[in-house]
């Protein structure tokens, strides 16, 4: 059965068009990249997933139920993680209570004003951590992290919820190219192992090649193309808009 | 109907003369904030100083010759131009790089020093100006008289707002002021003079604030209170019209005097089967139209929305559970504290006792600033409404004392409950000064409703019987109470819901990607932190034996502020001791000098100056070098 469906997705910002008839599907532990040009309406689309926006049209189904427009903490208690394109970490906080915080809240105990959240969800959290690699960094002050860190915190954080679906905006910019592929051969075994359905965007067509099951390519707001990485590489209309746009396409063959 | 008709066009005209004053005041607030973004609380001390210069520099040219009046009204306003250069070049200058809220609480110190300066050249007396040469008379409207002098008014505030725009739009300076407002790196690449700039757009704004004031001269006497009135409804009048737009603030002021003019004009109309006093409803129209204008227009009615932090989180650090040592230790303190007036000191009895109401106050208002990264500025509407709600539960109801005080911190939770659903829609400075025009709405409604509340006089013989009468028994009762508290609100800090506080504050599109209501976390918090604050205003009117509608003026909730960032937002322990520190040093100045708000602000500065990050701040910083 599949996890995601959406259907004709449409987002516009005042007359530009962001979005345009976009549908796609995501199966539990399948990993799925979307790729395109910059300003393609990539992160838009993430947004309409996880309630950031809500569509102008179309239909987000997630496990049967249409989740389009709901607002994002319901969408993210219904199963839905997301890492953002630019991080988005709690900065005052140590890095293992960013984690606790979403896991209280998935708990929801965030509404308790006298146990002392220090000690609520602590294994939790560090297991987590564990996870990302991130343990031995877990009393750091997230504000003071370097960005490829934040990166694997956002993960951990997104991972929170249990996930049926991560969404990942661009986790991987602005990392060591090393670093890159060990975060998605992370997050590729853990979709494996625990049916996560994964959505992501990437820039690096090497990360992509290595790691996507399925790729979608999306160019001014249209799906322009999908399929397995083969069909997706050979597929003349792909190389014409990344030719065109003078990405790095040519050395991942 | 005709003399209804007529009652309403002459307030419609009334009206249009009243929002003048009102549009100059605020464009100027609204010009100060788009340039520098210092939310000027010192301008409507600036329009009071316009009022009273104007008063004594008419005097001096001569009351009776157009020049003299004229001459004097124009002087006025340049010397306040002049003094607003002057605390920019002096003052703002050096913390523009501070968190917002250091720049914040020097305005408030200027506030503060410039009312005893108005005090010490003026005295206290009401001064009644002079009225314009020329224009001592009325037109006849429809059998109504109206004086000349508003038809003067009425054209003054369109005339400026000509001028304004042809200055903004048709001037280089303006362009420059234009480029400041919307797009700083815009500003950058014009290579212009950024400091010249700055003191002159603190000129220009000072000027209109002083010029509102000076025109006001024939209309109301020069008072005192004049500062914070005026500075509370250019709030309401920017946060209507949106920040940093001039036409936005002579829309707003237009809109908020006509509301309030046709309230007055309608007075009592029988309705549905009862009278319906409109002319008492001025304030509530005021709060309709902000209230709606809110939640259509979150930006104002002309406004655009502004990245601003709401808290600055970026200066804060965690929030680590307290270590092994604290509680003992606060135990130990709080020992301390209930053995030291057992000399049977009363003056030191009431100041502990003071202090302890007031650490609580602080600390519910810091639970909202810090870690809910929400800046109250009428924070003592809920200290001021829990006082009200005991004393009348206590003289109304006739519960005794014990029970009367339970009314206190269920008065403050309901009010923050009912202006806090409207405040978490919004954040930073709009938030802020949202809070300041709810406060003053209670504030009015405390004062008008005389039936209830006893009006100015306020409510007497808050006196409690039983076990309580004894002063010590009822100081030890008030720091029992208190601490509680405080131990409840730093508890909660660093219970689950303070997390989601903080988190909610950091990063809120990130906290509702984890399935927190970050309004509703912040709702709460609004909650809390005003039930508590109305728990330390209920202790503090049996404290006194009286309260006044001071209690909950605009004053006390910039005491409050001064305690909290004295202490330092982002430390918890900060505000107590702010609060301490700030009641002793009042109440020690005040039995030495009249002017204890001039030193007192002038402390402030130098504290702001010199720690812009407060004194608890500061000692950590001490303790982190060490
Ligand atoms: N909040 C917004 N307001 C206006 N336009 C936007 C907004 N967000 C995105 N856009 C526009 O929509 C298009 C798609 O942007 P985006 O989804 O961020 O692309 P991508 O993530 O693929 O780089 C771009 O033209 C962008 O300028
Ligand atoms: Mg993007």
């Amino acid at each position: 059965m599949t996890l995601l469906v959406a259907n004709g997705l449409r987002k516009a910002f005042g007359g530009v068009e962001a979005v345009i008839d976009v549908g796609f599907a995501v199966a539990p532990g399948e990993v799925v990249a979307l790729i395109g040009p910059n300003g393609a309406g990539k992160s838009t689309c993430f947004n309409m997933l996880n309630g950031q926006l809500a569509p102008d049209r179309g239909t987000i189904e997630l496990g049967g139920k249409n989740i389009a427009g709901l607002p994002p903490r319901a969408i993210a208690r219904l199963g839905v993680g997301r890492t953002f394109q630019i991080t988005a970490t709690f900065a005052s906080m140590r890095v293992r209570e960013n984690v606790q915080a979403a896991l209280q809240s998935f708990a929801d105990k965030s509404y308790g004003l006298w146990r002392a959240a220090d000690t609520l969800c602590r294994e939790e959290a560090q297991a987590l951590l564990a996870r990302v690699g991130m343990a031995d960094q877990a009393e750091r002050q997230c504000g003071t992290l370097a960005y490829g860190d934040l990166k694997r915190v956002e993960l951990a954080v997104a991972l929170a919820g249990k996930p049926r679906l991560l969404l990942m905006d661009e986790p991987t910019a602005g990392m060591a190219p090393a670093e890159r592929l060990a975060l998605m051969s992370l997050t590729a075994s853990l979709a494996r192992r625990d049916k996560i359905g994964v959505l992501f965007t990437e820039h690096d067509m090497d990360t992509v090649f290595a790691h996507a099951d399925r790729i979608l390519v999306l160019d001014r707001g249209r799906l322009i193309a999908e399929g397995s990485p083969a069909a997706v590489r050979n597929d003349p209309t792909v190389r014409r808009v990344y030719l065109g746009a003078g990405t790095m396409y040519g050395e991942a063959t | 109907m005709s003399e209804i008709f007529a009652d309403i066009l002459i307030q419609f005209l009334n009206g249009l003369a009243g929002a003048s004053s009102l549009f100059l005041v605020a464009a100027g607030l609204s010009l100060i904030f788009g340039v520098t973004r210092i939310v000027n609380f010192a301008h409507g001390a600036l329009f009071m100083l316009g009022l009273y210069l104007a008063w004594s520099l008419i005097d001096l040219f001569g009351r009776s010759t157009l020049l003299g009046f004229w001459g004097g009204v124009l002087a006025a306003a340049l010397c306040v131009g002049a003094i607003g250069a002057a605390i920019e070049v002096f003052v703002l200058r050096r913390i523009y790089k501070a968190p917002e809220l250091f720049q914040l609480l020097a305005t408030f110190a200027l506030v503060l020093i410039i009312k005893d300066a108005v005090l010490y050249f003026w005295g206290a007396e009401e001064l009644l100006g002079p009225r314009a040469p020329g224009l001592r008379g009325a037109v006849e409207i429809f059998g109504r008289r109206l004086p000349e002098y508003d038809l003067l008014l009425i054209v003054a505030g369109p005339l400026v707002l000509c001028l304004l725009w042809l200055l903004l739009h048709r001037t280089r300076y303006g362009m420059f002021v234009r480029a400041a407002t919307q797009d700083r790196e815009m500003l950058a690449a014009l290579g212009t003079n950024e400091r010249h700039l700055f003191t002159s757009v603190f000129f220009l704004g000072a000027f209109l604030a002083g010029l509102g004031g000076a025109l006001q001269i024939p209309r109301e006497p020069a008072q005192l209170s004049l500062d914070l009135a005026v500075i509370s409804d250019a709030f309401v009048v920017v946060v209507v019209g949106g920040m940093g737009s001039i036409g936005g603030a002579f829309l707003a002021a237009l809109l908020i005097a006509q509301a309030k003019a046709l309230c007055i004009a309608l007075g009592d109309v029988a309705m549905f089967g009862t009278i319906v006093s409109f002319s008492k409803l001025t304030l509530v129209v005021e709060f309709a139209i902000m209230a709606a204008v809110l939640v259509l227009r979150p930006w104002g009615l002309l406004g655009k929305p502004l990245a601003l932090a709401r808290g600055g989180s970026a200066h804060a650090s965690p929030l680590d559970p307290p270590g092994q040592l604290f509680w003992p230790t606060s135990l130990f303190v709080l020992m301390l504290l209930a053995f030291a007036p057992l000399g049977g000191d009363r003056y030191l009895l009431v100041l502990m006792g003071d202090i302890a109401v007031f650490a609580l106050f602080a600390v519910a208002l810091h639970f909202l600033m810090g870690p809910g990264g929400l800046v109250s500025f009428g924070h003592a509407a809920y200290f001021g409404l829990g006082s009200y709600a005991a004393a009348l539960a206590f003289l109304r109801l006739d519960l005794p004392a014990e029970a009367a005080l339970l009314a206190a911190p269920l008065a403050g939770g309901l009010a923050a409950l009912l202006f806090g659903w409207f405040c978490v829609r919004l954040s930073g400075v709009y938030l802020a000064m949202l809070t300041l025009a709810f406060a003053q709405i209670a504030w009015s409604v405390v004062f008008q409703w005389n039936d209830a509340t006893g009006g100015s006089n306020g409510l007497i013989g808050l006196w409690p019987a039983g076990w309580l009468k004894d002063r010590t028994l009822y100081f030890w009762a008030t720091l029992a109470l208190c601490a509680a508290g405080i131990f409840f609100l730093w508890r909660t800090v660093h219970a689950p819901f303070g997390l989601a506080l903080r988190a909610a504050r950091d990063q809120p599109m990130r906290a509702e990607a984890v399935g927190i209501d970050t309004r509703r976390v912040q709702w709460l918090a609004f909650a809390l932190s005003g039930a508590f604050a109305g728990l330390a205003g209920g202790l503090f009117a049996f404290a006194k034996g009286s309260i006044s509608p001071d209690t909950l003026g605009v004053a006390r909730s910039v005491d409050g502020l001064a305690m909290v960032l004295l202490g330092g937002v982002h430390t918890l322990t900060g505000p107590v001791l702010g609060a301490a520190v700030f009641t002793w040093l009042q109440d020690e100045i005040a039995r030495n000098t009249q002017y204890w708000r001039a030193i007192l602000g002038l402390a402030i500065l130098a504290l702001v100056l010199a720690f812009p990050y407060g004194l608890g701040g500061a000692l950590k910083r001490l303790r982190g070098a060490s």
